[in-house]
């Protein structure tokens, strides 16, 4: 029960610390570092489910939060028809091609076990003759299509449908990835995850910035549609208008607070759910299983469990969970920026809200995400009056005092890895540690 | 016969001399990564930090030496302040080791453990090269540009096509060649060396026939610290330095261990070149060479270039993929140093 007191008296103490926010600075402030907390503490239990539950260590997560971000642009943006019309059969017949290579390959691949050296340049073959024959029809469609107002669209667009539905789908692309990456890289040296991880993450990226007519790349993509009302419709209702003269508060402001407050209910609600699911899943005969493999993996591989299948279902599930938070955070944008993602924000970020919540805990995990992302944002202010600080003694014009001044957003790198460092060394078990069972 | 020098200029040019040099900086660095794994058995996420703050040191070395008017004529100022940037990545590997990795040695944490750890130390290596130095480009080199230009070339030759060699690329294979020679060298013929050896072949016999193994990590660090270090600024001197790129490199470096087979200093350099060659055959833009061999008219009108070269990355990512799922030892089956 001690704990139980511990733990509400925590996560108390990082409302009350929006809520100074709210007071000193604004309420907006307040929400938008609200909002964004949410988000952060999705992603983290998706880590949390990886780390956490099997050990495995997913050095991409900005991979699959940005494979999120992609399905909130196909789901909702609107179709762009003269895009279609232009190269749409070229670029599906194309896809289908590919697909079509890989399947052709993995089929031949799996027949062919009796040609022995054989079976290597045959699939080769295979491979190299699709992919030839995918760049042939695709590349003419690209080129149409990339070439129909690029100044606007200059991409195929979505498919126009409800954004929230983008949530699901955002899940289910980092899924599909997850397992391609497992399914190669576990049951190998545990480290071997780490590096297949950290590059399929990078590629990703350069895929989103480069295929422009799937994204539009740099051009990024703007004006999503949301899932709440916008702030200027809300401004033209009568009822705010009456509410705001009988609180005597801005119109603007108003508006503004009750879109981040629809956000927060919608991150909420999915935020409780997962996080029932993941305490439920935890609790399990399932959970317990897990437990045992991360715990002792001969052990458990004795017991009959089979290891590489279940670390890639837990791979999986947590990717699932990053992606879901991923579109969730472009839907919170209303903007796709491929150039955005970086892996410090998005992977190593979250790594500090797991490990310094309590890898394991799922509610360590929320007060991770909450705290670490609280002073991400209100770091930089800090930081820069504490160089400020620092720096007073020097001269107006000293070179060095320009120098470090210039450079006090790269502290919050270096403070952030310190952190780790600092909690992995002395506080391993993290702000809520893990419940024994 | 003029269409095959020609298309044997142009593959030289663009494959060949290109693909000696990163393939030698990707061989040190893959070197330095196989040694952190054969004798502390974890995969150093660090590593490109380490290269980064290497050529870092190197390269405010090299502003000093070049204020003073001090240089080496045609070669790069860079190698003359390279040694103080070995010794300072040297002193940065020994002080992270003292303060962040023995603990866990001591503590016996699993890879996982230590491979998380070295991504915390990443990050603050990499604050703190920004810090120091900024996130943008950083060009430092200098002498001579070219040891033979492709103008030259062609008047020589008479051929269409020129064959350019930079000077940093010989510079880069060159000393490559001398710190693996000498790193052979210490491995096999030195006392310590075989230490070493027999310390990541067997370590508790290992430590039965009475070697010390903070000894041996002391070595290994040095080891790792020098190779990232020269690493790092023949990066630096061949494209040009920027802090961001360190964490790109990354990937082709793992890959290239893994390719060779992680702790084989041997697969390390074959898994270097392996990778560096993949990427640049692989990006190459065919149209040139079709156009001289095939009968004229059949030339191609597109570039005829396999990947994009946005893609580059990605190309050892995929040898990775490859590598891991048909033979996870790698080609050297790995783990012996």
């Amino acid at each position: 029960m001690n704990n139980l007191y511990r733990n509400l008296l925590l996560f108390a103490v990082m409302l009350a610390l929006v809520a100074v926010v709210g007071i000193s600075q604004s309420w907006n402030v307040a929400l938008a570092i609200l909002n964004l907390c949410l988000i952060s503490a999705i992603m983290t239990l998706g880590v949390n489910i990886q780390w956490g539950y099997a050990g495995l260590f997913n050095a991409g997560v900005m991979g699959f939060a940005a494979l999120g971000g992609l399905a909130a642009v196909l789901i909702s943006m609107p179709p762009v028809p003269a895009a279609w019309q232009a190269g749409g059969n070229g670029v599906v017949t194309g896809l289908a091609f590919g697909i079509g290579t890989v399947l052709a390959g993995i089929i031949s691949w799996r027949k062919t076990a009796h040609l022995g050296g054989k079976r290597y340049w045959l699939t080769a073959l295979i491979a190299v003759a699709g992919y030839t024959l995918m760049r042939w029809v695709i590349d003419p469609a690209i080129v149409a299509v990339e070439a129909v107002e690029p100044a606007k669209t200059g991409f195929l667009g979505g498919f126009g449908l409800p954004i929230m539905l983008s949530w699901l789908v955002g899940g289910a692309f980092a899924a599909g990835v997850a397992w391609l990456v497992g399914k190669v890289s576990l049951g190998l040296r545990s480290d071997y995850l780490a590096i297949a991880t950290l590059g399929i993450s990078e590629i990703i990226i350069y895929f989103l910035k480069n295929e422009d007519w799937l994204t539009r790349g740099v051009k990024n993509v703007n004006g999503l549609p949301r899932p709440v009302p916008y702030e200027i419709d809300l401004q033209h209702t009568v009822w705010l208008q009456n509410w705001v003269e009988t609180y005597g508060i801005s119109l603007i402001d108003a508006s503004s607070i009750i879109v981040k407050l629809c956000y927060a209910g919608l991150f909420v609600a999915v935020l409780v759910v997962i996080l029932w699911l993941s305490e439920t899943a935890l609790k399990s005969p399932w959970g317990r299983m897990m437990r045992a493999i991360r715990d002792n993996e001969t052990a458990a591989s004795a017991m009959g469990k089979n290891v590489t299948w279940r670390h890639l279902q837990v791979f999986v599930l947590g990717s699932a969970v990053v992606g879901m938070a991923g579109a969730m955070l472009t839907t919170l944008d209303g903007q796709f920026t491929p150039t955005a993602y970086q892996p410090l924000r998005f992977t190593f970020l979250i790594w500090v809200m797991v490990i310094v919540g309590g890898s394991g805990n799922n509610f360590g995990s929320v007060l991770g995400g909450f705290v670490i992302w609280f002073f991400w944002i209100e770091a930089e202010p800090i930081g820069l009056a504490l160089m400020e600080l620092i720096t007073s003694g020097m001269a107006q014009d000293s070179p060095l005092r320009h120098h470090l001044l210039d450079n006090a957003a790269h502290m919050r790198l270096m403070t952030m890895g310190l952190v780790l460092l600092l909690v992995l060394r002395f506080a391993p078990r993290g702000l809520i540690p893990e419940v024994k069972r | 016969m003029t269409d095959v020098l020609n298309t044997l200029a142009l593959v030289s040019n663009f494959i060949i001399v290109p693909g000696l040099a990163y393939g030698s900086q990707l061989a040190l660095g893959a070197l330095g990564i196989t040694i952190v794994y054969a004798v502390l058995r974890f995969s150093n996420f660090a590593h490109g930090e380490m290269m980064s703050f290497g050529a870092m040191i190197t390269i405010l070395v090299t502003w000093v030496l070049q204020a003073r008017g001090i240089n080496l004529g045609p070669l790069p100022t860079a190698l003359l302040a390279l040694p103080l940037g070995i010794v300072a990545t040297i002193g940065l590997c020994l002080a992270t080791d003292r303060l962040v990795y023995r603990y866990y040695r001591q503590k016996r944490a699993s890879p996982v453990t230590y491979l998380i750890v070295s991504v915390g130390v990443m990050f603050l290596m990499g604050g703190l090269i920004r810090f120091v130095i900024g996130p943008n480009d950083q060009i430092f080199a200098d002498g001579a540009r070219f040891i033979m230009k492709a103008r030259e070339f062609k008047q020589m030759t008479g051929l269409n096509e020129g064959l350019a060699i930079k000077s940093s690329q010989g510079v880069t294979v060159l000393t490559a060649v001398v710190i693996v020679a000498v790193l052979f060298w210490f491995l096999n013929r030195t006392r310590t060396g075989k230490s070493m050896r027999a310390y990541s072949d067997n370590e508790d016999l290992a430590l039965l026939s009475g070697i010390n193994p903070e000894q041996v990590v002391f070595i290994a660090w040095i080891i790792a610290g020098t190779l990232a270090a020269v690493a790092g600024t023949l990066y630096g001197l061949d494209k040009s330095y920027k802090p961001f790129t360190f964490l790109q490199l990354l990937l082709p470096i793992f890959a290239s261990a893994i390719v060779g087979g992680v702790g084989n200093p041997l697969g390390a350099i074959a898994g270097g070149f392996v990778i560096a060659f993949s990427e640049l055959i692989v990006t190459f833009a065919y149209k040139k060479v079709l156009g001289y061999l095939l009968p004229t008219g059949l030339a191609p009108e597109g570039l005829a270039q396999l990947l994009s070269t946005d893609y580059k990355f990605s190309v050892s990512f995929m040898i990775l993929v490859i590598v891991l799922l048909v033979k996870p030892t790698g080609l050297f089956s790995g783990k012996t140093l």
